[in-house]
C-alpha cells in the first residue's frame, strides 16, 4: 500500500528506526517474562504513536486511520511487545466520543463477543458490572477503555482506571498479557462516561479485528523476510536451500498468501468510518487470518529445526500470528457473518454487493 | 518482501458509468434468455453475442477510435470483463481476440494488420486462438520448433501447434515460430506471425478433452505463406513479446471467476438462511474472492500505468485458480448430490462442468508451478 503522503513515508521510517533500536529480541525476551518495555514505550509516546491517529485540535497528530493501519503494520512487523496498537485505538475512540486523551498505555474491553458489560446507573452515581476476559496488556495499562450499555440498552464508552478487579491472569501464545479484568462494582464519574461514538455503536470487535489484521500483515512479513533471508544462507548438499524448488514453490505460495491478506487488510483499512467497514473488516479479518497460518507454517518448515529455537527469532512473530488470528473473532466467526450476508443477498446479487463493498 | 507491490487503486467515475452501461446491456441479455447460468462465461463460444457486445461498444475498449476501439482506460476494460464474467455472458468468441491479440497487434503490428483487424475485432466479429504450445514444447515454451524460412514477399511455414483453443471456431491465430537461432538464453531467434485460418497450408485436427467437448485443436502447418506485413513486430522479437502478452493473459478476473457462476449456484442452493457450517464455507470463498478483486484491480492500475507486471500478474493467476479449484471442493462439502451434465438443476449441472473443467484451470496460460517459479525468482530465490 502506499502512503498518501511524504510525511507518512517519514512517520513509517521514523517508526521502523524506532522500533528497530528498542524492540530488541532482549527487549522481547524480557517482555515475555512480564517486564514492562518501559524504555521502549517512552520512546513511542515521546514521538507521538499513542495519541497518532487523534485530531490534532484534541492534542493528536490526526493521522488518517488508513495510514494509521500502515504504521500498525510495522508494528507488527517488529512483534512491538507493548500495547502500541490498542493505545492508538482507544485514545481515538476516547477523543471521538469528545473525551481527553492523555498519553498513557490505554487498552480496550470487552474483547469477546459473548461478553458484556453493564453501566448501571444509581442514587449514588453510575458503576459497572460484569467481567470481560483476556484483555489485552489489562493491567499493564493505567486505563482501560470499556464499552458499556446500560438499563436502557444505550452504548457507551467508559474510561475505567485500575485498581480494578483481577480475574485469572492469562498470557496469549507470545506470551502478552491477556488478564481477566472484572467490573463488578466499579464507580466511575460521570465525566468518565461518554456515549459510544458511531463507529463503535455495537462494541470495539470489528475494530480490534481490524488492528490484528494490520499488525498480521505486518508479522507476516518479518516471517518471508526471514524464511527468504534463511533460504538464501543455508546450504545444504552444497548449494543454497533456495535452489530448490520445493523451498522455492512454498515460498511462493506464502508470498501469494501474504498478497492477498495484505490486499484484504488494505480493504478494511480504507473502509474505517463507512458503510461497508464492517463487510470490509470481516474480509479482512478473515482473509489475513487464514494467511497468517500458512505464512507461519512455511516460515518454520524453511527454518528446519533452527526455527524451533528460542535462539531463532522466528518464534516472536509465528507466535504472535498464531495468537491473534483467534483473537477479536477467529477466521471461522467472520466467515460466517460474511457467509451469512451472502445468503442473505443471493446469488444474483453478491456481485453487485461485492462491488459495493470495494468502492 | 518488497519484491512484489499491489498498491490500491480507486475505479475512476468513467469505469463507474461504464459499469452502469454494461450491467443494463446484461440485463437485457438476461431477459432475453441468452445468459448461461451453469457454464463458465468465457468458456461459452457464441459469436452472436460477441456481435452484440461489439456494437454496444464494450469489446476493444482500451484501442483508439481510428481502430474501431473506445480510447479507454484499463481500468474502464476491467470494470467490462468483470461485469460480463459475473454475469455469466457467453464471451468464449472474442475472449482471446479483446483480451491479448488486439493489444500486441496494436503495438506491435504492421499498418495493414491493424487497419484489416482491428476494427473486426473491437465489432465483435474477428476471434483469435493463441498458438504457443506445441507437442515438445509445452511449460518450455522457448523449445518451439515451428519453423518460418524466408521466401520472396514473406515467409513459409512449417510445423504444429497443439492445445490450440478454438482454432476451429475463430479467424486467427498468432504463432510463436522459430526464424532463427535460439542462442545462449534460448529465447533468440523467436517471432511471431498473424495466421489466417481461412489459407491454405493450415490443417485442423480436433482433441477432444475430458469432458468429451472439442474445444482445443492440433494445428498444422505445411508451407503455410504468411507476407512479411503480418509479422508482429520484429523479426526475433518473439520471447519478449509473449512475455508482455502473457501478462495480460494472467493478469484479468478471468483467473478468478473461471467458476464464479458456481459459487452463485451454491449460494441460491443453500438459501438465504445457511446452517452454520454453510455459512463459514461460504463466507470463506467470498473473503478469498474480494481480495483476488483488489488485486486484480491494482494490476490493471500497474497496466494502465504503461508497466508490464509479469510477475504480479503470475501471483493473481496463482492465487485466483487455487481458488477456482476450491469452489467445486467447497460446494460438494456443502450440498450433497452426485454431479451429472444431464441434470436440470443448476447448481448439480454447474457442479457437474466444474469439476470437469478445473484441471484446466491450473495448466492453461501457465501451470502452476511454472507461475510459483517466476514468483520465486522475483523473490530473490532463483
Ligand atoms: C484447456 C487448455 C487450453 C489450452 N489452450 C491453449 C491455447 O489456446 N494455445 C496454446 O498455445 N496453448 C494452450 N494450452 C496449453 C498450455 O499452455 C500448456 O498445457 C501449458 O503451458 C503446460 O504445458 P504442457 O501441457 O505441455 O505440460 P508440461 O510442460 O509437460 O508440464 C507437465 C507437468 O510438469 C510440470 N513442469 C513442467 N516443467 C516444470 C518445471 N520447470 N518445474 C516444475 N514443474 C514443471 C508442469 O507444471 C506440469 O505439472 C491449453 C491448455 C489447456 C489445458
Amino acid at each position: 500500500m502506499s502512503g498518501s503522503s511524504d510525511i507518512l513515508s517519514i512517520l513509517l521510517e521514523q517508526v521502523d528506526r524506532l522500533l528497530t533500536q528498542h524492540a530488541t529480541k532482549e527487549v522481547l525476551a524480557e517482555a515475555e517474562h512480564g517486564t514492562w518495555p518501559a524504555t521502549l514505550w517512552n520512546a513511542l509516546a515521546e514521538a507521538g504513536l499513542s495519541l497518532a491517529m487523534v485530531p490534532e485540535e484534541q492534542g493528536g497528530s490526526g493521522l488518517p486511520p488508513a495510514d494509521a493501519m500502515l504504521l500498525l503494520r510495522r508494528v507488527g512487523y517488529h512483534c512491538t511487545p507493548a500495547p502500541l496498537a490498542e493505545t492508538m485505538l482507544a485514545a481515538y475512540l476516547w477523543a471521538k466520543a469528545g473525551g481527553k486523551p492523555s498519553v498513557e498505555p490505554l487498552s480496550l474491553a470487552p474483547t469477546n463477543v459473548e461478553e458484556q458489560i453493564r453501566l448501571l446507573h444509581t442514587a449514588h452515581g453510575a458503576s459497572l458490572a460484569g467481567q470481560a476476559r483476556r484483555v489485552p496488556w489489562g493491567r499493564d495499562v493505567s486505563k482501560l477503555i470499556v464499552f458499556a450499555r446500560d438499563e436502557q440498552n444505550r452504548s457507551y464508552l467508559v474510561c475505567a482506571s485500575h485498581p480494578l478487579g483481577e480475574g485469572p491472569f492469562h498470557r496469549n501464545l507470545a506470551f502478552e498479557p491477556r488478564p481477566t479484568i472484572s467490573f463488578d462494582g466499579i464507580t466511575v464519574a460521570e465525566a468518565e462516561i461518554l456515549p459510544a461514538p458511531s463507529i463503535c455503536i455495537n462494541g470495539v470487535l470489528e475494530l480490534g479485528a481490524l488492528l490484528r489484521s494490520q499488525q498480521m500483515v505486518g508479522a507476516m512479513e518479518r516471517c518471508l523476510d526471514y524464511a527468504l533471508t534463511y533460504a538464501n544462507e543455508r546450504k545444504q548438499f552444497g548449494r543454497p536451500i533456495a535452489k530448490f524448488q520445493a523451498v522455492q514453490h512454498m515460498l511462493a505460495v506464502a508470498a501469494g498468501q501474504y498478497a492477498a491478506a495484505t490486499a484484504a487488510a488494505d480493504l478494511a483499512a480504507q473502509a474505517v468510518g463507512s458503510q461497508q467497514f464492517g463487510f470490509a473488516v470481516a474480509v479482512a479479518k478473515a482473509r489475513v487470518g487464514e494467511a497468517a497460518g500458512v505464512v507461519a507454517e512455511v516460515a518454520h518448515q524453511v527454518h528446519g529445526a533452527m526455527g524451533f529455537t528460542q535462539e531463532h527469532p522466528l518464534h516472536f512473530a509465528t507466535r504472535r500470528l498464531w495468537s491473534w488470528r483467534d483473537e477479536f473473532g477467529h477466521e471461522a466467526y467472520w466467515q460466517e457473518r460474511i457467509g451469512r450476508i451472502a445468503c442473505k443477498t443471493g446469488g444474483a446479487n453478491l456481485w453487485p454487493m461485492l462491488v459495493d463493498a470495494q468502492r | 518482501m518488497r519484491a512484489l507491490q499491489f498498491d490500491p487503486v480507486t475505479l475512476p467515475p468513467e469505469a463507474e458509468e461504464m459499469r452502469r452501461r454494461v450491467r443494463a446491456f446484461l440485463a437485457a441479455e438476461r431477459t432475453a434468455g441468452r445468459l448461461v447460468a451453469y457454464r463458465g462465461s468465457w468458456s461459452v463460444f457464441d459469436p452472436d453475442f460477441s456481435q452484440r457486445a461489439g456494437a454496444a461498444g464494450f469489446i476493444g475498449l482500451t484501442l483508439p477510435r481510428e481502430y474501431g476501439g473506445h480510447g479507454q482506460s484499463s481500468l474502464v476494460r476491467y470494470v467490462v470483463t468483470e461485469e460480463m464474467l459475473a454475469a455469466g455472458a457467453p464471451c468464449g468468441a472474442h475472449w482471446v481476440a479483446d483480451r491479448q491479440s488486439a493489444p500486441q497487434i496494436l503495438r506491435y503490428g504492421s499498418e495493414r494488420a491493424k487497419r484489416e483487424i482491428l476494427p473486426r475485432i473491437c465489432a465483435g466479429r474477428c476471434y483469435f486462438a493463441i498458438g504457443m504450445s506445441e507437442p515438445d514444447s509445452g511449460s518450455d515454451l522457448a523449445a518451439v520448433r515451428t519453423r518460418a524460412v524466408r521466401t520472396r514477399g514473406g515467409w513459409l511455414i512449417n510445423g504444429s501447434k497443439i492445445w490450440t483453443s478454438r482454432a476451429h471456431q475463430v479467424h486467427y491465430l498468432i504463432a510463436l515460430v522459430r526464424t532463427g537461432e535460439a542462442g545462449e538464453d534460448r529465447h533468440g531467434g523467436l517471432t511471431q506471425f498473424i495466421i489466417d485460418l481461412s489459407r491454405p497450408g493450415v490443417q485442423i485436427r480436433p482433441i477432444r478433452n475430458i469432458a468429451g467437448r472439442h474445444e482445443f485443436n492440433e494445428v498444422f502447418f505445411t508451407d503455410y505463406f504468411v507476407e512479411d506485413d503480418m509479422m508482429v513486430g520484429k523479426e526475433g522479437q518473439g520471447w519478449s513479446m509473449v512475455t508482455s502478452e502473457l501478462s495480460f493473459e494472467r493478469s484479468g478476473p478471468d483467473r478468478f471467476l473461471s467458476d464464479y457462476h458456481l459459487l452463485v449456484a451454491l449460494i441460491d442452493k443453500v438459501g438465504s438462511m445457511p446452517d452454520r457450517r454453510s455459512a463459514i464455507e461460504i463466507g470463506r470463498l467470498v473473503s478469498h474472492l474480494a481480495a483476488l478483486r483488489r488485486m486484480s484491480i491494482s494490476i490493471a492500475g500497474l497496466v494502465e500505468k504503461g508497466k508490464m507486471p509479469g510477475v504480479e500478474a503470475a501471483l493473481v493467476k496463482d492465487v485466483g485458480t487455487t481458488f477456482e479449484r476450491e469452489i467445486p471442493e467447497v460446494a460438494r462439502r456443502v450440498i450433497t448430490t452426485e454431479p451429472s451434465l444431464e441434470e436440470d438443476d443448476v447448481f448439480v449441472k454447474s457442479l457437474a462442468h466444474v469439476v470437469l473443467e478445473a484441471p484446466s484451470f491450473t495448466i492453461r496460460g501457465g501451470t502452476r508451478e511454472i507461475l510459483r517459479g517466476m514468483i520465486a525468482r522475483a523473490l530473490g530465490l532463483r
